[in-house]
């Protein structure tokens, strides 16, 4: 079954090996795919990182993806209607990051679709300015 | 508006970034920044937002980097509660201001809810608020670390709004809002904005936007009864606090 997975800042679109209530099952190439986190003989690795994986969340080769990211810190919220499963960001994560006040980077486009780093400004002063049009 | 502060400032370090937070995407924002569009908005504006006459009548369309952000992304990393707010970054990638009222205040309770005039005492303020605002900000350019306006970093660490469970989830309904907005599913991608509005009642991007999601009132401000009716809810509380710009040493 396909399922739509958010998951840090990535939107994928993966065949899942089961869902049952909130848990969503996958193989492991499929959680790869959505997640960037690969199954290795040492947990779940992701670059250097690695978790240590616990039975609660691997079964029979698949991954629960909602166990993992709850173990992570990281809440999920649902849409039914079109499968889709949205992971939010640790909280823990976001804290450290914030009170470092290490401006956190980002990239996003402009009117003409060209993408603009943060990072790329960096030398200069930057005044963030936020808007919108309502 | 800020193009003329860009003028002024670009060749003395200062880089200004727009990033508006618009799940409707470059259709919601370019209405808003074409210069036949500026060229038609009444000087009540002007007094609404507190710009002087000299600034407001040099404006003209941006060319620092207006960025889409349909997530409403840069909100949640920084911990931006409403718009317009200012973040100042130093050279080394430092927040030496974080989230503030960029120049605004609670304008919105002085103005005729009809015609958007303000009163002269709440134009008077407005525009002092605004001037101090981008004064500091040309203190800091100008002054560097030595700017009475960079904030040593425990207070600036006092001022963050830092995240909870609350925020991060309402992030994710927001994503998910987003991905449906996409779809052209606009009832469900309303329901996870008012989710958010639930989780984060002092986040007034997300209430405004919630607003504004039906494809007719794409781009229109957020001016209806409904947003009006939310303000009158706070009772005493402010809406939208101006920056304070008291020095802290």
């Amino acid at each position: 079954m396909n399922v739509t997975v958010l998951y840090d800042d990535k939107l994928t679109t993966v065949d899942a090996h089961k869902t049952s209530g909130d848990d969503l099952w996958l193989a492991p190439d499929q959680f790869a795919k959505a997640t960037g986190w690969k199954l290795e003989p040492q947990g779940l690795c992701k670059g250097d990182l690695c978790v240590q994986t616990n039975n609660d969340w691997l079964s029979d080769g698949n991954v629960n993806l909602t166990a993992f990211a709850s173990h992570l810190g990281q809440p999920l919220v649902r849409e039914e209607s079109i499968n889709a499963w949205a992971f939010g960001e640790s909280v823990s994560a976001r804290h450290d990051s914030m009170y470092s006040l290490q401006a956190p980077d980002f990239t996003l486009p402009d009117m003409h679709g060209k993408l603009h780093s943060l990072s790329d400004y960096r030398g200069k002063k930057v005044f963030i300015h936020s808007w919108g049009s309502y | 508006m800020w193009q003329v502060i860009h003028e002024e400032l670009k060749d003395k370090g200062l880089q200004i970034i727009g990033v508006a937070f618009d799940t409707a995407g470059k259709a919601a924002v370019e209405a808003n920044i074409l210069a036949e569009d500026i060229a038609e908005r009444p000087e009540v504006l002007a007094r609404l937002m507190g710009w002087a006459p000299e600034l407001w009548d040099k404006q003209s369309p941006p060319t620092y980097p207006c960025l889409i952000d349909e997530n409403h992304e840069v909100a949640a990393l920084y911990g931006m509660v409403n718009v317009p707010q200012g973040v100042w970054i130093d050279e080394s990638g430092q927040i030496v201001r974080p989230p503030e009222s960029a120049g605004t205040t609670s304008m919105v309770r002085h103005m005729d809810r009809e015609t958007f005039e303000v009163p002269d005492a709440a134009a008077e303020e407005g525009f002092a608020i605004r001037t101090a605002y981008v004064d500091a900000l040309r203190d800091w350019v100008d002054k560097g670390d030595k700017s009475d306006f960079v904030l040593p970093a425990e207070e600036a660490k006092k001022r963050l709004r830092g995240p909870e469970l609350a925020d991060v989830v309402a992030a994710a309904h927001v994503r998910l809002a987003k991905h449906l907005y996409g779809q052209g599913n606009i009832e469900r991608a309303k329901h996870h904005f008012d989710a958010a509005v639930e989780l984060c009642p002092d986040k007034w991007n997300y209430r405004r936007q919630a607003m504004m999601l039906e494809p007719e009132s794409v781009g229109e401000l957020c001016a209806g009864p409904e947003f009006f009716a939310a303000v009158d809810a706070l009772g005493d509380e402010p809406y939208y606090p101006h920056a304070d710009l008291t020095p802290v040493r």
